[in-house]
């Protein structure tokens, strides 16, 4: 793998777990819990999907092929997405939501703040727009973890289902592979292991703010960073390219 | 104790001369474009006329995001669809400060969100049509956000303050929906024969039924008069449809689209476009609840309330357990 593909690969697992978790949350709107809700989850996918615009755009650009951010989002295949596959678990009911977005923006958190320092400028310059952002989502998901986690019985018993459905989900995101290794030697990606560290230091005291139990140690699942997925993404992919699919030669 | 006029033996006659002398104080108020606050007195008939008016209004924004709302996870392009989230979530906020306007009358978010889900508040009738296309939401943002754009200027001005601010804020808000709806229209008919019919089918689907969001005619509606006295409203429903008809006309020209009115014709005498005549019919039909989405859209809704429950009670029952805590340690 040279340098050009692992900086391809890496910007679209930047750019889809941005583009799926920020489609995900669109689901919710007009369906929240409250007012207030309706607000708070438009905000997070605004963001993501912003982000996600810069991050393929770039991609586009790196390929060197034509494709831009659109192409790249709404005409790929199943096979060429890499985000995790945490982000494209369904949206469940809100718990199960909101424990995706914490264990999500636990990790988005400290990788964007560590890609500011990233040697390619472009990277550089997306992840210093980007964390502050990702600071304001994990304060908000971990506010609402500790809110169900300590609300009422039910409440906590519903997150801390979704909380171990949803951990073995995690792993992949701190598992190195090529692309990683390829790019760390060079500064470009974070170093996962430290990323992870700030994750594991947030989640634990998140949980214990929220009563919840931390998951015991099992089987990870994995697959997503390369493109292979669970039976969730096909669905996503077919709503969200519908249109440029059906009518490929129209401009919108 | 509340002496209730009329329903004591008391001093009736004084209650009464006093309540005369405080709606004429009120009227002259309003007379004199003097704003009614929170705190003022108001006759009860106005109080309330204003909690129908503003919580229809609120219950139209939240009700009003699902049509469009349906074509979210589908926007054609990244652009297209941060455009529409934002358009969607505007919508939510404007829900959020007209509940906040009608608090301050009395009414609870609870009580205005309860009653619309028993079916016993309406909100706007347009939101009972599907969205099918990507026009639609074009259609939308050019014709029903226009339409509501032409209502809500005048209620700029309203007697009442708290709503007189809260509608500023909208139409402002309101106002950029509606450009980026006939930029989404400009598009599709600059594009493919197929986006073109699209964009045709939209107008014709929507059309009357934006006409029809003016309320029935002057002649049949039921609280024009009361409510131009108080200056609740400041126009009547017939006068603000034909300044619709009259800017929307040449858009459609624009755009190249015909709207499904064989008799829309510019008159000069009159110096409006004459149009053809609206079926009320359906107007009553589908406020009544058989519209083609009246089930699903308060279905919707109600579901999502409900199944919010849990959530809400946990953020409660969290907030009391925090101040308990802070309590605790005073
Ligand atoms: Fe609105
Ligand atoms: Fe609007």
């Amino acid at each position: 793998m040279n340098q050009r593909q692992a900086l391809y690969e890496y910007l679209l697992r930047l750019g889809d777990n941005a583009l799926i978790l920020g489609q995900r949350l669109t689901e919710w709107i007009g369906h929240a819990p409250a007012l207030e809700e309706e607000l708070g989850s438009a905000n997070v996918a605004l963001d993501l999907i912003g982000q996600a615009r810069g991050w393929l755009a770039y991609a586009g650009t790196v390929e060197g092929a034509g494709r831009d951010e659109d192409t790249l989002a709404l005409q790929r295949d199943v096979l060429d997405f890499r985000n995790a596959l945490l982000l494209e678990q369904p949206n469940g009911h809100y718990g199960d939501t909101i424990a995706r977005q914490y264990l999500f923006d636990a990790f988005h958190y400290p990788l964007l703040e560590a890609l500011r320092g990233c040697a390619d400028q472009h990277i550089a310059a997306i992840a210093a727009k980007s964390y502050k952002e990702a600071g304001y989502h994990r304060r908000r998901s971990a506010e609402w973890m500790v809110r169900l986690g300590d609300g009422t019985a039910e409440s906590h018993a519903k997150l801390q289902r979704s909380v171990d459905t949803l951990w073995p989900y995690t792993g992949e995101l701190f598992t190195p592979d090529e692309v990683d290794r390829t790019l760390q030697s060079l500064g470009v990606a974070a170093d996962l292991t430290a990323v992870y560290q700030t994750w594991d230091e947030d989640v634990a005291r998140t949980l214990k703010t929220a009563t919840l139990q931390r998951p015991q140690a099992g089987w990870m699942q994995s697959g997503g960073k390369q493109g292979r997925h669970s039976e969730q993404l096909g669905y996503i992919l077919a709503q969200m390219q519908f249109l440029p699919r059906a009518y490929p030669d129209a401009r919108w | 104790m509340h002496i209730q006029p009329g329903h004591t033996g008391g001093e009736p006659t004084r209650s009464a001369e006093a309540l005369a002398e405080l709606e004429q104080a009120f009227q002259e108020k309003i007379d004199a474009e003097i704003k009614i606050e929170p705190k003022d007195w108001m006759p009860e008939a106005y109080r309330q006329s204003l909690v129908r008016q503003i919580s229809q209004h609120a219950h139209s924004e939240i009700v009003g995001m699902l049509p469009e709302g349906n074509w979210l996870t589908r926007a054609p392009s990244l652009r297209r669809k941060l455009i529409l989230l934002a358009k969607v979530q505007d919508e939510a906020g404007h829900g959020l400060y007209l509940y906040s306007a009608a608090e301050t009358l009395g009414a609870s978010r609870e009580a205005l969100i309860e009653a619309l889900h028993a079916g016993k508040a309406k909100y706007s009738s347009i939101f009972n049509y599907p969205t099918l296309t990507w026009a639609d939401v074009g259609a939308i943002g050019w014709l029903v956000d226009g339409a509501a754009l032409i209502n809500q200027i005048p209620l700029c001005r309203c007697s009442y303050g708290p709503y007189a601010r809260a509608m500023r804020r909208i139409c402002k808000e309101e106002s950029f929906h509606q450009r980026q709806g006939y930029e989404i229209m400009l598009v599709l008919c600059r594009g493919t024969a197929a986006q073109k019919r699209m964009a045709q089918d939209a107008l014709e689907r929507w059309w009357w039924p934006s006409l029809m969001m003016f309320g029935p005619p002057d002649a049949e509606s039921s609280h024009t008069q009361q409510s131009m006295r108080w200056k609740i409203k400041r126009h009547t429903n017939d006068a603000l449809r034909q300044k619709f008809v009259d800017q929307s006309v040449p858009q459609a020209d624009y755009l190249g689209l015909t709207p499904p009115d064989p008799e829309l014709k510019w008159n000069e005498q009159i110096g409006h476009y004459d149009f053809g005549a609206i079926d009320w019919g359906e107007f009553w039909r589908v406020l009544k609840g058989d519209g083609p989405c009246n089930r699903e859209r308060i279905e919707a809704r109600r579901r999502a309330y409900d199944e919010g429950r849990w959530v809400r009670e946990a953020a409660l029952a969290f907030g009391a357990k925090q101040a308990r805590r802070a309590h605790g340690a005073e």
